[in-house]
């Protein structure tokens, strides 16, 4: 029997993505510079997350003339965002033909309580998470992908690291405890059961998990790769630093390479000016991207 | 204990090494490596991560996983991993990215032509029953924006298709696939591949004939080896 859109098919495409550089681009001559560059993926948007957040006001999914265009710039998956809880904008992502839906907190979420029911589509779905439980809530929504959120277009690496930190933690506490402790660690994350006890037998989440939020230089993506990635996402670092192209072929290589220090020293050297950065730290609650969902 | 106690004893060296695990790498520059190195350690394998050229050196057999086929190009060529694959002598599995890089236009090592893509974008990715030639029973199929063979030369087998596209081929030494084995717990595509790389390394069949003209199992079934080895 033939079957589409079952949850190996959707989280298939995850697996093959893994060890790569995803980068946000924003029309058809950036998608290509990332395509050669050796991205394994492209998001497309409007705004990086840099200009959303300079910019204010409500951010929403593309403009579907803008996706298509990147879609036939390049032959690698092409994503694109929707609002989190903004199911009709996944349907017209659907529509048209995305690669993967990435419900998004860099865009102004739709629904304050729900996230998109991912089991309803077909085109699969990547979501952030800021801890174990979320990752988990997830996962049971049906997403066949997951990212730390970090803090998105701010070129601070360390929401990121935080988050990736508090994932592959809470993992390996699930992996010590006993299986008569996992049901009630179920309801401290506030995640079903059968995936807390998925994750203790396995010592890992059932589906890939990639690094973003703030990742600007080859070495934050070498320890988002230590830490336990399976792959980064690029948003503003790289279109937003003063050689994109250059920066975009080093952060790949590094990911690649990212346990071997002299390759990953070699291609930080020249790059030119990073993304002029924001210090999370000094960002007030309600200009904190990664609060955004639950 | 056994294998050491047959080392001791039976001073066959020859024969020993054909009986130590095979030694296979795996393309590690982008992908679905890891899935690919699992499976084949569950086989008995010994895996190597190849990122670089001299990674090759040694290796029984190579894998090309799935991934992204122009990610591949670009990191492989960073290293000069392209001319080392071209010049590595032993038999190769390449699934889907890794079957694109094998063909014409790619590494040049496959003579077939490939086209990416070709059964479309995700919402085209599917996973269906698969019958190929030389395995018994069908396989079930993972394709992820899978390519196909659109032409293959002369002396390619072609081992399975659909609706009459080839996508799974065999050119002498080379075994290519357009979905991922790798994504079920259906090995057997993989021990296809290891048997090849078992008889290209000299070795036939498990049951192996020592130097002294004895098979395995006899000596292995001597009461006195096995205490030795016990």
């Amino acid at each position: 029997m033939t079957e589409h859109g079952t949850m190996r098919v959707k989280s298939g495409l995850a697996e093959m993505l893994k060890g790569g550089v995803i980068m946000d681009v924003v029309n058809a001559e950036q998608a290509k510079i990332a395509e050669e560059a050796g991205a394994c993926a492209v998001m497309a948007l409007e705004r990086v997350p840099a200009d959303i957040r300079v910019d204010g006001g409500v951010a929403r999914m593309s403009d579907p003339d803008m996706i298509k265009g990147i879609q036939a710039a390049v032959t690698i998956p092409v994503m694109a965002k929707c609002r989190i809880g903004h199911f009709a904008e996944a349907q017209v992502l659907e529509a048209l033909d995305v690669d993967y839906i990435d419900e998004s907190e860099v865009l102004t979420p739709a629904d304050n309580l729900h996230h998109v029911n991912k089991w309803d589509f077909k085109v699969p779905f990547v979501c952030g998470a800021t801890n174990l439980g979320e990752a988990l809530r997830r996962i049971a929504e049906g997403a066949a992908m997951i990212r730390s959120k970090g803090e998105a277009g701010t070129g601070d690496v360390s929401n990121a690291v935080t988050h990736m930190r508090s994932i592959t933690g809470g993992i390996r506490r699930l992996v010590s405890l006993r299986d008569d402790e996992l049901y009630t660690e179920a309801k401290n994350l506030q995640a079903p059961l059968e995936l807390v006890q998925w994750v203790a037998a396995n010592g890992r989440l059932p589906v890939v998990m990639f690094t973003a939020g703030g990742i600007a230089t080859p070495a934050d993506a070498s320890l988002c790769m230590q830490l336990g990635a399976d792959g980064v996402f690029v948003g503003s670092g790289i279109f937003k630093s003063g050689d994109p192209e250059k920066r975009a072929r080093a952060i790949v290589e590094a990911t690649t390479h990212y346990m071997d220090a002299d390759v990953v020293a070699r291609v930080s050297a020249g790059l030119g000016e990073a993304m002029v950065g924001i210090a999370t730290s000094t960002l007030g609650a309600s200009d904190l991207l990664e609060s955004r969902g639950w | 204990m056994l294998r050491f106690s047959l080392r001791r004893r039976c001073h066959a060296p020859d024969t020993i090494r054909q009986m130590e695990p095979l030694q296979i790498g795996v393309l590690a520059v982008q992908g679905n490596f890891r899935e690919h190195a699992a499976m084949l350690r569950t086989l008995g394998a010994d895996v190597t991560e190849v990122r670089k050229p001299e990674q090759l050196e040694g290796l029984d057999g190579l894998v090309l996983p799935g991934g992204e086929s122009t990610t591949f190009t670009r990191l492989m060529g960073l290293y000069g991993l392209d001319e080392a694959i071209r010049s590595f002598d032993r038999p190769v599995f390449g699934t889907c990215a890794g079957m694109i890089v094998l063909d014409r236009s790619h590494l040049g090592l496959v003579d077939i032509h490939v086209r990416r893509n070709a059964f479309g974008r995700q919402l085209a990715s599917f996973e269906t029953d698969l019958d190929v030639a030389g395995i018994d029973g069908p396989m079930r199929a993972v394709f992820i924006r899978a390519p196909w063979i659109e032409d293959a030369g002369d002396g390619v087998e072609i081992l399975a298709s659909v609706d009459d596209h080839p996508v799974v081929a065999r050119d002498g030494r080379f075994l290519v696939a357009s979905f991922h084995p790798e994504l079920t717990d259906d090995t057997r595509l993989h021990q296809l591949f290891l048997d090849a790389v078992r008889a290209a390394r000299g070795v036939g069949e498990p049951h192996l004939r020592l130097a002294t003209g004895q098979e395995v199992d006899d000596v292995l079934a001597q009461p006195e080896l096995r205490a030795a080895g016990g």
